[in-house]
């Protein structure tokens, strides 16, 4: 099949590369950008690990193909931190202990990144539902809006 | 594992129905792509080509005039609805619905046009858009039809689309005067599809005790979103009283035609629409009675 050009930027950088049709957004990112902070994990659309931000808003990458992401700009999990300087979701989920595998965590900090774009200073049901379509199967939802919480109430400034 | 297929991004309208005029059923649109990609994951979808219809500006949009009502382009993500102000003061069940449709994450790359066109019967959007008494319309390259949505669905993923043919908009009357419309699903987790749910749309006279018109549309208990019309025959007409809506309820459990599968029996699937049934009717007629 032939291949089609896939021009995008990824965490504020410009990239242009071939890809197949049938390539997913969470395929390109991990196997051909080598950002593998957005998990791959259901692959059905199912658990949002896979979550990363498009244009700013959130979308599941393993349903999104790769090419219907051209001319977009993505955030990954890896565009958060400013070299070592972590984000203030990122030191609250540290803080909070907002995480036990790990697994869910790149996820569950772009969905509670576009929350907290779209609404600074959600309520403890706002938060629920804002990270609602995100699965942890070690079941640590608690810490991880007790982090958001933080985040929400300016705890946690940038650096 | 998905099939390879060619890859075709339209730019306009016409350059997809010139697509799908030339390569007809070995082509499949693709919007969001929130139904689709799973399907075609499981080899159950192999398109040759895939025609790619998400960055269509032309079919984006949302707009309401009085005497037309509501128009919603094929290309609208669930989000879009969920966030419009002017849908939440004119169609406020829409975004109820939408409120409870996936994930963020899906609604805000799924779009409404991609929903129908799936034909789940399982699908949200379908039932409360039939009690809205809603009407698509579609475009083929040589022209453009318009015909009710209840019409829309044929059987399980099957629609009324015809080769070649491509859901531009849908479109929505306004909600007459006096009339409520209430829309539930029940369902194990949150947001999940419905294992059964029920749209209801009651019109009262001044009284607020007359009904003038009843819609009750079935989701997920049958092949399609199913109307309950010999139960809505029943409330036509008469006084509402509470023991009138519960014997609309049974004779539209007795309407539906549910299907068995993992989530509930046939059984359990007619037990839940007698009890979708009597509270969405209850919960648009107490709806109704504030709007005189």
């Amino acid at each position: 099949m032939a291949k089609h050009l896939l021009r995008f930027t990824v965490n504020g950088e410009y990239h242009e590369l071939y890809v197949k049709p049938k390539r997913l957004l969470v395929d390109v990112l991990r196997d051909e950008l080598g950002l593998t902070g957005t998990k791959r994990a259901c692959n059905t659309g199912a658990c949002a690990a896979c979550t990363v931000l498009l244009n700013g808003v959130s979308v599941k990458s393993c349903s999104v193909l790769a090419l219907q992401a051209d001319g977009a700009e993505i955030t990954t999990v890896e565009g958060l931190a400013d070299g070592a300087k972590l984000s203030p979701l990122q030191r609250s989920f540290l803080d909070h202990g907002a995480y036990q595998c790990g697994f869910c965590t790149p996820g569950m900090l772009l969905s509670a990144k576009a929350l907290l774009d779209e609404n600074p200073k959600p309520t403890k049901e706002e938060i629920r539902e804002g990270i609602h379509g995100n699965i942890c199967r070690c079941t640590g939802y608690n810490s991880i809006i007790r982090a958001v919480t933080a985040v929400a109430k300016g705890k946690y400034k940038e650096k | 594992m998905m099939q390879d297929f060619i890859y075709l991004r339209a730019n306009t309208v016409k350059e997809a129905l010139d697509f799908l005029e030339q390569y007809k059923d070995d082509s499949k649109i693709i919007c969001g792509g929130q139904s689709l990609l799973i399907l075609m994951r499981q080899g159950l979808v192999s398109p040759k080509y895939l025609i790619d219809i998400k960055h269509l500006e032309e079919l984006n949009y949302i707009k309401f005039a009085s005497q037309e009502g509501l128009k919603i382009g094929a290309t609208t993500t669930h989000r879009a609805l969920e966030k419009s102000s002017l849908i939440k003061k004119r169609y406020p069940v829409l975004v109820d619905m939408e409120k409870n449709l996936a994930s963020i994450q899906t609604r805000n790359w799924g779009t409404i046009g991609g929903n129908l066109a799936h034909g789940d019967p399982a699908g949200d959007p379908g039932p409360v858009f039939i009690a809205l008494n809603a009407v698509v319309k579609t475009a083929n390259k040589e022209r453009e039809r318009t015909l009710p949505l209840e019409e829309f669905f044929i059987d399980f993923f099957e629609t009324a689309l015809e080769e070649g043919e491509l859901l531009i908009e849908i479109q929505v009357p306004a909600i007459p005067p006096k009339t409520a419309v209430a829309y539930e699903k029940f369902n194990i987790i949150k947001n999940d599809q419905g294992v059964v749910s029920v749209a209801a749309s009651i019109t009262v006279d001044d009284s607020g005790i007359k009904c003038k018109d009843a819609r009750i549309v079935l989701g997920a208990a049958a092949p399609i979103p199913k109307r309950a019309k010999e139960s809505e025959q029943m409330l036509r007409g008469q006084k509402l009283n509470d023991r009138l809506l519960d014997r609309a309820a049974e004779k539209a459990s007795e309407e539906a035609e549910p299907f068995a599968d993992v989530h509930a029996t046939e059984e359990y699937r007619k037990f839940l629409v007698k009890a979708l049934t009597t509270k969405m009717l209850k919960k648009s007629w107490e709806q109704a009675k504030k709007l005189i």
